[in-house]
């Protein structure tokens, strides 16, 4: 049976779409993306090496916190918390499940996700391919609403990236030093901060959910100050993706050793 | 500055009907509403059309523009390339009745199943006080002229007839939205939002926000902060947690 | 017999507007089962045009106002030609129905202390308006409609039906009253949709259909503003009062051409935005007529002190009364120094910051952007004079607005006799409020006195009426309905419009005469499902008569004032100022009869509001107190 806006009753057009533009190049785009981060921390979380650079202490953040025993030596700066984990196990599952859980139920990566994984729809005014459709109503899509405590997961991983950020000034000679490692990852820093604080979850907690403002002026001002960065949630997001890549790949390439350091100041 | 565009105007009614090319005159400055007038006074009398206020603020003009929902009225003709077909349909989520006119009759009953503003009890008329800065989001939500056109766009109804009974549509979410955040709304709206106005289908693919002539941040503002909200009251374990032993004690 | 469905009500309501709404809510809420019919969809009336605010002495912003100020103000506007007795409700009322608003809903832009905020307007002496930003007529109208909805749901709780007692017939025509006897008995339409006849059985109707700018090119009304409830009156026998006194807007767009006519809100001058000619002269301080010399700024650092000290300086001239305005700026159009094309300069990218101009009035950045391409932040708007309110209307009763028909009333802009010869800004969000409550409680009186003992409707009346809106299918080969339509909007621009002649008025009537010819000859195309050809010759027959009231009118009145200006009698004339023009229909057919009649003299304690020197400038020696 006809459905959809092919409907009875409804104006029968005979175009799927009358849009004439290129609907199509934005989910393409973001889909591509979006598989290629996919694969690519598939692949890196399965490795279990090149996480770590000794000589300057960069701790890459797709393995940060290292806590395990199986953990290469002095990546481990936090302490282990675990036991060695079976080889199947990747010892990053923690911080994996956290990221992947902040960024997957994200409201910004939902949106990217219906649209250019699913085509639901794939652009405005677009039919979709799907015959039923439910949304987030049905469980486990209700699982989504659990969006604001991997918010707070990522705020305490956020912080302890930060420490790995500080230890990044690590010298050659084992004194302050910045090589081009360290800028990479500040710039990462900075964007997985303003893609946490930008979040719809944090805009709710910090304000959005008072019925009174004006009965609470200090969250007030938080929550404008949040509702200022939450138009470039979706900016953030994206651009955060990429800086994590490239930190950690940047990170991989001088574990391996296939190339060297770019080195400042000592 | 006039010359003649190629126009693409869907005729007919429920029973059928197709798209019907026009070559019709346009004059620097038009919008495209202008042009379907022009149509009317010259080749198409009874040609049917929904319009008021023709400029964006009664929300009566909507239809399809190339594919996209848009205001008749506020589609400038210069945002064409001169030789460029411009296809118009009526809006194709609702029943259509003749033309460009759809019956936008499930908005109406999707109105009426909200519950209204529930005045608080203890306060007489001219003795209601509220601060701007605790007005300024519902106010955001008011400014929108119900052209239905985020209705019409929101997939989870324009591709599923059957998702119009469990689904109030972006309009009238937002308008929960605006009672929730009114600050002496006395109503319980939490629940609803999710159980009988379909919030949770919803997939903030923002089509809505992208479509509104107001340009009022839907999704942002209204769907996601009510989303929140339900979140506090029905999906926080903790929450759930502590409900379950008070329950218990 | 005439196919079609029936309904019976108490009271039916012509109009979803502000005056529409507010009667119907009242009528309700007194127990009356309600129909509103409306030619647009529910909530798209004309009032969400409105955009600075609604007039209503609360006293929020400062508190020296109080309602007899407002009652000044209303009648200095209106150049004393106003219903007294209308006058003074509405300034008594309008705070309690703008508070009444925010029971049902409403969010007004607010003060520091909480309470509703209010802005400048031009004619009001203190900042007056309620308002949201610059969309307070859909502010307005939303909120009606959501307490229409709220009382639905009440009725759906006690009944299991939403529509029990108050049903609205969206997108329905009424094209004539009909009546038993003296008194009215229904309405008869039909639906646009499809075409079919609709009888409303009621002994009570009330008209809000607003008003007549249709009938004029340069407007800032919508295609509903046909004089729908003005014909319906007249063709009823009622009778309507001040038909000449048309407001012309002084700001209206003037380009591009398709948008030519529509609102540039009176807000942008209330807010600090001042008018310039193309030699970059605020050419408003030549303008202050004498009657005003005493209340208006005389240089540009005076008025513009006024915006940050209101009660130590007089106010800016670009705040004069709108009629007074209008003519300024048709007069420096006329000596060449307009815009290129052919309007004035309305800047407030130089008053004020970016941002405020956003936060202020985001519609008409918006309107501006979007319709020309213009960025009000950066650079001047072009505006001019644009048909605005007719301040004439159905002549009712102030207390009751019941028009002279029984079971008949009228609210909103289709009554005459408040506002007099000019209506100033914001007063008629208020109007409509004050007078549609009071027409529907007007109404539900008057059927509540009747009992049992309701007119009857008879078919023969029913045919009658179902023939004459059929008529346009029957001719072949006559004229497009489209094509009078213009030249009728033309001619009433041309002759009749902003300045007028007793010769132009002249030749207009001849045109009219000739119109009536040519409409009983067109033909519409298509059949009736949705068809807008046979809309607009039904709404031509309005149009037409009303056109034709204003004409008359306007040529038998031979003086100036608020919206009349005749270049042939420039003066204000105190003998005329004492009698109102009354339109009628003649019993027998189309054709439009103009009485005078005496005005009844003001209450002595309301004269005395006012100074001796001031009302020596409108009254004759005789009316003058001892």
């Amino acid at each position: 049976m006809a459905h959809g806006v092919d409907s009875p009753g409804r104006a029968q057009v005979g175009l799927k779409t009358a849009r004439t533009d290129r609907w199509w190049l934005a989910p393409l785009r973001i889909g591509v993306i979006l598989g290629f981060f996919i694969v690519y921390a598939t692949i890196r979380i399965f490795m279990n090496k090149w996480y770590w650079v000794d000589e300057h202490h960069y701790l890459t953040p797709l393995y940060s916190p290292c806590v395990t025993e199986s953990c290469v030596p002095g990546s481990s700066h936090l302490g282990t918390w675990f036991p060695k984990f079976p080889v199947f196990i990747p010892f990053s599952i923690i911080t994996f499940a956290v990221l992947a859980g902040f960024r997957g139920t994200c409201y910004y990566y939902r949106k990217a996700g219906w649209r250019s994984l699913l085509l639901a729809p794939g652009a405005c005014a677009v039919p979709e391919p799907h015959k039923k459709y439910s949304g987030e109503s049905k469980f486990p899509l209700t699982g989504l609403n659990l969006h604001r405590y991997f918010f707070y997961g990522a705020l305490v991983f956020g912080v302890l990236n930060v420490y790995d950020g500080v230890l990044a000034f690590h010298g050659t000679d084992g004194g302050f030093g910045i090589g081009l490692g360290t800028v990479i990852i500040w710039i990462n820093l900075v964007m997985l901060w303003l893609y946490t604080l930008s979040c719809h979850a944090c805009r709710h907690i910090v304000g959005g959910r008072l019925k009174n403002f004006s009965k609470h002026p200090w969250r007030y001002r938080y929550w404008t100050w949040v509702s200022k960065l939450n138009p470039k949630h979706g900016t953030f997001a994206m651009a955060s993706l990429f800086t994590v890549i490239l930190t950690d790949f940047y990170i991989m390439a001088l574990s391996a050793g296939w190339f060297s350091d770019l080195r400042f100041l000592n | 500055m006039s010359y003649l565009a190629k126009f693409r105007v869907w005729r007919g009614d429920a029973d059928g009907g197709g798209l019907k090319d026009y070559e019709v005159e346009v004059n620097e400055g038009e919008v495209v509403l202008d042009v379907i007038h022009r149509l009317q006074a010259t080749q198409t009398p009874d040609m049917a059309v929904r319009w008021n206020c023709k400029a964006g603020k009664c929300g009566s003009c909507s239809a399809e523009i190339n594919g996209m929902p848009k205001l008749l009225c506020m589609c400038r003709m210069n945002t064409f390339e001169e030789g460029e077909t411009v296809t118009v349909t009526p809006m194709r989520t609702f029943p259509v009745i003749k033309d460009l006119v759809t019956d936008v009759s499930f908005n109406y009953q999707k109105a009426r199943e909200i519950p209204a503003f529930k005045p608080p009890a203890d306060l007489k008329p001219g003795e209601y006080r509220m601060q701007q800065v605790d007005v300024e989001r519902s106010q955001e939500f008011r400014k929108c002229i119900e052209c239905f056109l985020c209705q019409d766009t929101c997939h989870v109804i324009r591709d599923h007839e059957e998702n119009k009974e469990s689904f109030s549509g972006p309009r009238f979410l937002m308008r929960i939205a605006e009672l929730d955040m009114h600050p002496l709304d006395a109503g319980d709206r939490q629940h609803a939002a999710q159980e009988q106005h379909g919030l949770g289908f919803c997939n903030i693919t923002k089509c809505c926000t992208e479509v509104c002539p107001e340009h009022i941040k839907i999704t942002d503002n209204a769907l996601i902060p009510m989303k929140e909200r339900v979140a506090d009251r029905k999906y926080d374990p903790i929450v759930w947690l502590g409900n379950k032993i008070r329950r218990r004690a | 017999m005439t196919e079609l469905e029936r309904h019976t009500y108490d009271v039916v309501v012509i109009g979803a507007g502000g005056a529409g709404l507010r009667a119907a809510i009242e009528a309700r809420e007194q127990g009356k089962r309600t129909a509103i019919v409306c030619k647009s969809l529910f909530g798209k009336a004309h009032t969400v045009m409105a955009e600075g605010g609604c007039a209503a002495a609360m006293g929020n912003a400062n508190a020296n106002d109080n309602w007899k100020t407002h009652y000044v103000d209303t009648m200095r506007g209106g150049k004393f030609l106003n219903n007294w007795r209308m006058a003074e409700l509405h300034a008594q009322e309008a705070p309690d129905r703008v508070w009444e608003l925010e029971t049902y809903g409403a969010l007004f832009d607010r003060t520091p202390d909480g309470k509703i905020s209010q802005r400048n307007f031009g004619g009001h002496t203190y900042p007056r308006l309620a308002h949201v930003g610059d969309r307070t007529g859909l502010e307005l109208i939303r909120t009606l409609q959501q307490k229409i909805v709220s009382l639905q749901q009440e009725d759906f709780e006690a009944t299991g039906d939403y529509e029990a007692n108050l049903k609205v017939y969206a997108e329905c025509t009424v094209t004539e009253l009909l009546k038993d006897g003296d008194a009215i008995s229904g309405a008869f339409g039909y639906w646009r949709e499809s075409g079919r006849f609709i009888l409303f059985d009621a002994p009570a109707v009330i008209l809000a259909t607003g008003g007549v700018g249709k009938s004029f090119k340069v407007t800032s009304n919508s295609w509903e503003y046909t004089g729908d409830g003005h014909a319906l009156a007249m063709r009823a026998g009622a009778t309507l009062i001040n038909m000449e006194f048309i407001q012309f807007h002084p700001t209206g767009m003037v380009w591009p051409p398709s948008v030519k006519g529509i609102l540039v809100t009176e807000s942008v001058r209330g807010d600090g935005g001042v008018l310039k000619n193309s030699e970059g002269k605020r050419f408003m301080f030549d303008y202050v007529p004498d009657v005003f010399r005493a209340q208006y700024a005389e240089t540009e650092e005076e008025a513009d002190r006024w915006y940050k000290d209101a009660d130590n300086n007089r106010r800016p001239p670009e705040l004069l009364p709108r009629d007074e305005v209008a003519r300024a700026i048709n007069s420096e159009v006329k000596a060449g120094r307009g815009t290129p094309h052919g309007g004035v300069f309305l800047d407030v990218s130089s008053r004020l910051p970016a941002e405020e101009i956003q936060r202020r009035l985001p519609s008409m950045y918006h309107q501006f952007k979007e319709l020309a391409d213009v960025d009000i932040t950066a650079e001047p708007m072009e505006v001019g004079p644009t048909c605005h309110y007719v301040m004439g209307g159905v002549e009712v009763e102030p207390d009751t607005a019941q028009s002279s028909v029984k079971g008949l009333y009228a609210a909103g802009e289709v009554a005459g006799g408040m506002h007099g010869s000019n209506r100033l800004g914001g007063n008629s969000l208020s109007d409509l409020l004050v007078f549609g409550r009071r027409a529907g409680a007007g109404a539900a009186m008057y059927v509540e006195s009747l009992g049992k003992d309701r007119p009857q409707i008879s078919e023969a009346d029913i045919d009658a009426a179902a023939a004459e809106a059929l008529a346009p299918f029957e001719l072949e080969g006559g004229e497009n309905p489209y094509t009078i339509h213009q030249e009728l909007q033309q001619s009433m621009n041309d002759l009749v419009g902003i300045i007028r002649k007793a010769d132009e008025i002249e030749q207009a009537l001849a045109r009219l005469t000739e119109f009536r010819g040519r409409i009983a000859k067109m033909t519409v195309e298509g059949h009736r499902q949705f068809n807008p050809g046979w809309h607009l010759a039904l709404d031509l027959r309005n149009m037409l008569t009303v056109s034709e009231c204003v004409a008359k009118a306007a040529l038998l009145r031979e003086e100036s004032r608020g919206g009349h200006t005749r270049d042939d009698f420039p003066g204000m004339n105190a003998e005329w100022r004492k009698l109102l023009l009354v339109c009628s229909l003649e019993s027998d057919g189309d054709a439009v009869t103009v009485v005078k009649k005496d005005q009844i003299p003001m209450r002595e304690d309301l004269l005395e509001l006012f100074e001796r020197t001031e009302l020596a400038k409108y009254l004759t020696e005789e009316e003058l107190p001892a």
